[in-house]
């Protein structure tokens, strides 16, 4: 188990936007979190991932060769360093800097120079400084957007932007990355390379996902496994067969839109 | 289209009419009781605003168009420095012909000749202007990294620049410390008070930060106002000593000069250094913080860190500019160092183009300079000043010289990398 949610609740004032959920990923996994909008999913990973102190609860994970370790309370930049990476549900790239620079922030957390590397400019930070380049660039290449490296990463097209928020997170060497609806306002088509993508980074990069989705044809033919949330309470969980079928999924989507 | 410009013009010259009518047109003598009209003015009111409303339309169309042409050559092209009017890509022309060694190092030869000669070209007075405008290029550069990197709105920066006249001043009023030792010491004393002032403010962003920090600056200034035996008060700390050079007697003129290269030697060794955190790891990081914390968080940007580094290497600058300010001067006072010392700096900033170096200096340059050469208009300085900002963020919001990104040359089919 590398990652462990046990009992996890937030409250915002009056409003508990999770409640009492836990959740625990296997290492290689790829697993899904749906439900309908306002469930508390992106309150979940925000809580995960240290945007939020979490009410009550604990989280837990088991980074490869190290021990298992509470990440409750810890900074993002924290937990970003410990190896958990992550997209946004409204992109939040660096508009105005180049999607290669977007990616080379990523791998910030990875390296050391610092404020008197940077002045002196010595052999070290030189080597660090191509190395960054480098890696950054080949991360682009994987993912597909090199062409991009050079133009600002506010005049990408939409699935373009989307794929470099996965580049830059995939930068910072996590074991596990968390996408938040990254297939959200992407064609058919762009879906469908997405849905390769992820399989992809999971079996030649060694990193888990976790994914929030809508698009339930491609949570359907990605997870493992589905834990479904409904008022931050868990509602359901297991395969996507047994999920589209449990009774109380079903009802928790009446009057929802469902492009099953 | 063409009339539709004409009649909003015309309507609008109507309104400009009525507005300033009560001011502009009618005048009464209270002590003769006589109403006097003046007709004249009505007419130059109503011809100016329709002339300055028809040039402003035909401008904005003019921009707005180039924009979105640049929007679209970006997306396909390379990343372009944003819409701007022709003066905007004359100068980005200038700007890759200068990135080719070819012509760079001549023009840096003839710039180094320019800034070396000029103190003895020009005359006491002029060297002692550039002397301003160069601790301005300091102070611009120094509040870039906080402003522009960081994107942290910073008004109270004059209080660095305080912190470092007034230890020269004080060390020198008690324990007769000379300049080339008050120097680091400024520059060290206004580091910590940038990180004292950073300690309560991380966690305030925007307008909240703004507040705070321009009420610092006012705090520094007011302590220096009230603490008399220690200060001076509000008479300020005078007969501080001019820079030394190892004992030499030197003249007004001689000492002037030597003032002016030790502030082009720290202005150069600011470009550098400033120049190099940009292009850094951190530098970079401070970058995405400015654009968005969460995502930099997210990351592992940690934003503690980076908000003190911010402050405290924006702070040095500010720091070193004001020991040569005392030393400029030799006598310093509150009065220097209100607010609106603060607000020129950022519009030294803002004018030269966010984050980017040869914006603040080419900015600090403008806007110190000019205003001296124009004595001559000093009751519409003012006026001038607005005027130029809002013609500025209207027309060219990206600055005189906006940022440039880097770009990085990769030769893709062997994989390796060649940094342009
Ligand atoms: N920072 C916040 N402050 C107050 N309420 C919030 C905050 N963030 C989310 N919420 C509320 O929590 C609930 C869950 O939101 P969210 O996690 O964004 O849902 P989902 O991602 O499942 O659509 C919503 O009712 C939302 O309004
Ligand atoms: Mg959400």
């Amino acid at each position: 188990m590398i990652l462990d949610v046990t009992e996890l609740t937030m409250d915002f004032g009056g409003l508990r936007a999770v409640n009492a959920f836990s959740l625990q990923m296997d290492k290689g996994e790829i697993i899904a979190l749906i439900g309908p909008n306002g469930a508390g999913k992106t309150t979940l990973f925000n809580c995960v991932t240290g945007v939020y102190y979490p009410t009550a609860g604990e989280i837990r994970i088991q980074p490869p060769g190290n021990d298992a370790e509470s990440i409750k309370g810890l900074k993002p930049s924290t937990i970003a360093h410990k190896g958990l990476a992550r997209t946004f549900q409204n992109i939040r790239l660096f508009p105005n800097m180049t999607v290669l620079e977007n990616v080379m922030i990523g791998r910030h957390t990875r390296l050391k120079a610092g404020v008197l590397g940077a002045i002196l400019r010595d052999k070290r930070t030189r080597q660090e400084e191509e190395q960054i380049i480098h890696d950054s660039f080949r991360i682009l290449k994987k993912i597909g957007i090199e062409q991009w490296a050079n133009n600002q990463a506010k005049n990408l097209p939409y699935g373009a932007q989307r794929r470099l928020e996965i580049a830059r997170a995939m930068a910072t060497d996590p074991f596990i990355l968390l996408l938040d609806e990254p297939a959200a306002g992407m064609n058919p088509h762009e879906t469908k390379d997405l849905e390769e993508l992820i399989v992809r980074i999971r079996d030649t990069e060694e990193i888990s996902i976790f994914l929030i989705e809508h698009d339930m044809s491609l949570v359907m033919s990605l997870s493992e496994r589905i834990y479904v949330m409904d008022y931050g309470k868990l509602i359901a969980v297991g395969t996507p067969d047994e999920v589209k079928n449990d009774p109380e999924v079903i009802k928790a989507y009446l009057g929802e839109e469902v492009s099953a | 289209m063409k009339l539709e410009a004409v009649k909003r013009s015309a309507l609008l010259a109507m309104w400009f009419i009525l507005l300033t009518f009560p001011v502009m047109v009618v005048r009464v003598n209270t002590v003769t009781g006589v109403v006097q009209w003046r007709w004249s003015n009505l007419v130059l009111v109503g011809l100016g605003s329709f002339v300055i409303s028809l040039v402003w339309n035909w401008a904005l169309a003019r921009t707005a168009g180039r924009g979105g042409e640049a929007a679209e050559a970006g997306a396909t092209d390379e990343a372009t420095g944003g819409s701007g009017l022709r003066i905007g890509e004359r100068m980005s022309d200038l700007r890759t012909m200068l990135s080719e060694p070819r012509y760079r190092t001549p023009a840096y030869a003839l710039l180094a000749v320019v800034i070396v000669a000029f103190p003895f070209v020009m005359s006491l007075y002029q060297t002692n202007i550039m002397i301003s405008a160069l601790v301005y290029v300091m102070l611009a550069l120094g509040l870039n990294i906080v402003i522009g990197l960081g994107g942290m709105l910073h008004l109270g920066y004059i209080a660095f620049y305080l912190v470092g006249a007034y230890t020269y001043g004080i060390l020198n009023r008690f324990f007769g410390i000379g300049f080339w030792v008050a120097l680091p010491i400024g520059a060290a004393l206004s580091v910590v008070a940038g990180i004292l002032l950073a300690l309560p403010v991380l966690r305030l962003r925007g307008d909240y930060l703004a507040i705070v920090t321009l009420g610092f600056g006012e705090i520094a200034r007011i302590v220096m106002n009230n603490t008399t035996k220690f200060s001076g008060g509000p008479q300020g700390i005078g007969g501080i000593p001019r820079p030394t050079l190892f004992g030499l007697e030197m003249g007004l003129l001689g000492v002037t000069r030597y003032t002016y290269y030790i502030i082009v030697v720290v202005v150069i060794i600011t470009v550098f250094v400033v120049y190099r955190f940009e292009n850094s790891r951190i530098g970079r990081a401070l970058a995405a913080m400015g654009e968005d914390e969460i995502a930099a968080q997210a990351m592992g940007v940690d934003l503690t860190r980076m908000k003190l580094t911010a402050f405290a290497l924006g702070s040095v600058w500010a720091g070193i500019g004001g020991v040569i300010l005392a030393a400029r001067t030799t006598f310093i006072n509150p009065a220097s160092f209100t607010v609106w010392e603060s607000v020129i700096v950022l519009c030294c900033v803002v004018l030269g183009g966010m984050g980017s170096i040869p914006g603040a200096i080419v900015g600090a340059l403008a806007l110190i300079l000019v205003p001296e050469y124009l004595r001559a208009f000093s009751d519409y300085r003012m006026l001038m000043f607005g005027a130029v900002l809002v013609v500025m963020m209207v027309f060219r919001p990206g600055g005189l010289i906006p940022k440039r990104r880097r770009s990085y040359t990769v030769d893709v089919a062997h994989e390796e990398e060649v940094v342009s």
